[in-house]
């Protein structure tokens, strides 16, 4: 999967060239090499950070807040984000022109939306310290998304048509053009994301028979409900912040590994998510990137266009849906 | 025969900013090896509160509950879990969990980081689902089950966590005459096989009567615990609701409706 998608796109490389040039060799065209190297192994390598990252997060979600319907956007962080860009890139026609170019370098778009969702993590995690009750932080998260998507249609009413269209562009997400540094900065924290999660996955199995018998477990629950909601903070935060708003993955991810495996028991839910989330985020960059089109299609369209269909189907086939 | 828990002049309630609730004071109470007790009482008297309470959950108002000769509030939350195990009546969150993997989870307090079960694990899993006759259910998901089947698969949680006392919050709700009366009767046995103490709440106060070793009933004046027989003898059951209509037979050991 992973090589099939830097081999296809609007320049087609064949297979045994792509193998080639990743193990060391010399591609037969520079051209190829360049696109590998540049633009198309970038990529790959960012689908499968924000693939498992956001399948992990959407499963932690989902166990602590004991809701299918979780996903890593319940905590609020993505529209934090949101905020933090939509106030950036809209609200830069209020300022003096010659800041605007400033304003809007990419740079300062994945610096706005790591604030933005680094500010919403602490708020998180100060509401989870002072409320005892688990659900009060789900709703804490979800009037904070509403919140924040009445501003940003505040500011969408206020801003110009080629402001409307960049930040658009930006809320359909994005795995390409994020440099090496970026992504050497993703991996970090999503590798530290997916130890954290790991390491719950005890607390995790303890908690499918819900908070008072994991407590009668033996389970510190205020210590395990902090480490799940930092885990998927930092994995949510940080690919938001360099691959955009990416919808779907999260939340659908987890139900196919579920859905096909049949089973709660977090040590094997975490693997399959894990390897799901990589493989169909692939899936769906291939699928936006398919050979004869001249443009990419926006990611996050595709996850949806692919993600909602599959789940429906693994329901009505499999009907005890848990 | 030990005594496991020990309750020391306790006081339970409520305390808030403004106000504090007694609920009942200076409770003695014995929970000893081997013994099948039931706890009784009106509605919204103060069995949860009770129960919260000797469990840990709750912080008394004065006194003292002793676990093993060590005060309840001062065990690590592990150390607890290998000496107290809880069947709750809350509903069980939407998963699918199998009834093996499910009572496996009883093992907790003892596996490792990741809860992998060693062979000592397993070997305690399988000898709860032979105590509690659930073996040919061990494949099934936990939904797909009985009620009754559901409130063994339970038990049998409890008993896998290997705790020397088991209390279990109303039991017997939802299930019919049959099933509450081979529930109290699994629950005999189990005390008298394994020498562990169940405590239970429960609101089926005849049957507690004939099968329970001891009982304790709370009325908003006093909480007495006794042997059934005893209880009857001093007319401690007419005191339980106070109602003109409902009154106690001492001599058929039941309440009748006048």
């Amino acid at each position: 999967m992973f090589f099939l998608d830097i081999s296809l796109g609007s320049i087609t490389i064949p297979f045994k060239e792509v193998y080639t040039s990743l193990t060391g060799g010399q591609a037969s065209k520079t051209t190829w090499e360049y696109i590998i190297i540049n633009y198309r192994l970038p990529k790959a390598i960012t689908a499968v950070l924000v693939g498992v990252g956001l399948a992990i997060s959407g499963l932690l979600m989902q166990t602590l807040f004991r809701n299918p319907l979780a996903g890593p956007d319940v905590l609020g962080l993505s529209s934090g984000a949101i905020l933090a860009v939509a106030i950036v890139i809209l609200g830069a026609g209020f300022l003096p022109s010659f800041l605007n170019s400033v304003l809007l370098s990419p740079y300062i778009i994945v610096l706005a939306s790591t604030l933005g969702s680094i500010s919403v993590l602490m708020l998180v995690l100060l509401v989870a310290q002072k409320l005892r009750n688990t659900m009060a932080i789900l709703i804490v998260g979800l009037m904070f998304g509403s919140f924040t998507s009445a501003i940003v249609g505040v500011l969408t009413y206020f801003s110009s048509a080629e402001q409307l269209q960049k930040f658009t562009f930006w809320s359909l997400g994005s795995l390409g053009s994020l440099s090496w540094t970026s992504i050497a900065i993703l991996a970090v924290c999503v590798g530290f994301g997916l130890l954290l999660s790991a390491s719950s996955i005890k607390p995790l199995n303890a908690l499918l028979l819900g908070e008072n018998y994991a407590k009668s477990m033996g389970l510190n629950y205020k210590k395990a409900r902090l480490v799940i909601i930092f885990a998927t903070s930092i994995l949510a935060g940080s690919i938001t912040a360099f691959a955009g708003p990416i919808a779907f993955i999260g939340l659908a991810v987890p139900h196919i590994a579920k859905l096909t495996f049949q089973t709660s028991n977090h040590a094997v839910l975490y693997w399959s998510t894990f390897f799901y989330g990589g493989i169909i985020m692939l899936f769906c960059d291939i699928a936006s990137q398919l050979p004869g089109l001249e443009t990419t299609l926006p990611i996050n369209a595709i996850t949806s266009i692919i993600g909602a269909p599959v789940v429906v189907y693994l329901l009505m086939r499999k009907r005890n849906f848990q | 025969m030990s005594i496991i828990l020990k309750t020391i002049n306790l006081t339970i309630g409520y305390k808030s900013k403004k106000s504090v609730v007694t609920i009942a004071e200076n409770l003695n109470l014995n929970l000893a090896s081997g013994k099948l007790i039931s706890l009784i009482g009106a509605n919204g008297i103060g069995k949860s509160t009770l129960l919260r309470t000797i469990t840990g959950i709750q912080q008394p108002l004065s006194g003292d509950v002793f676990l093993n000769d060590q005060n309840i509030n001062s065990y690590k939350p592990l150390d607890l879990a290998q000496n107290l195990s809880l069947v709750l009546t809350e509903k069980l969150p939407p998963s699918n969990l199998s009834v093996f993997e499910l009572v496996a989870l009883g093992r907790q307090p003892y596996t490792n980081w990741i809860g992998t079960l060693n062979q000592t694990d397993i070997e305690k899993v399988q000898e709860a689902l032979e105590l509690t006759q659930i073996e040919h259910l061990a494949q099934k998901k936990h939904f797909e089950i009985s009620d009754g089947q559901l409130q063994k698969v339970l038990i049998a949680r409890a008993l896998a966590q290997d705790t020397p006392l088991i209390i279990l919050d109303e039991p017997t709700t939802h299930l019919d005459l049959l099933h509450k009366v081979s529930l109290f009767k699994l629950l005999k046995k189990l005390t008298q096989e394994t020498q562990k103490c169940i405590l239970f709440s429960t609101h089926d106060i005849d049957l507690a009567i004939q099968l329970s070793d001891e009982m304790i009933i709370m009325t908003p004046e006093v909480v007495v615990q006794d042997e059934p027989c005893n209880l009857i003898s001093n007319g401690s059951f007419a005191t339980l609701f106070k109602d003109e209509h409902i009154t106690f037979d001492a001599e058929k050991g039941k309440f009748i409706i006048t």
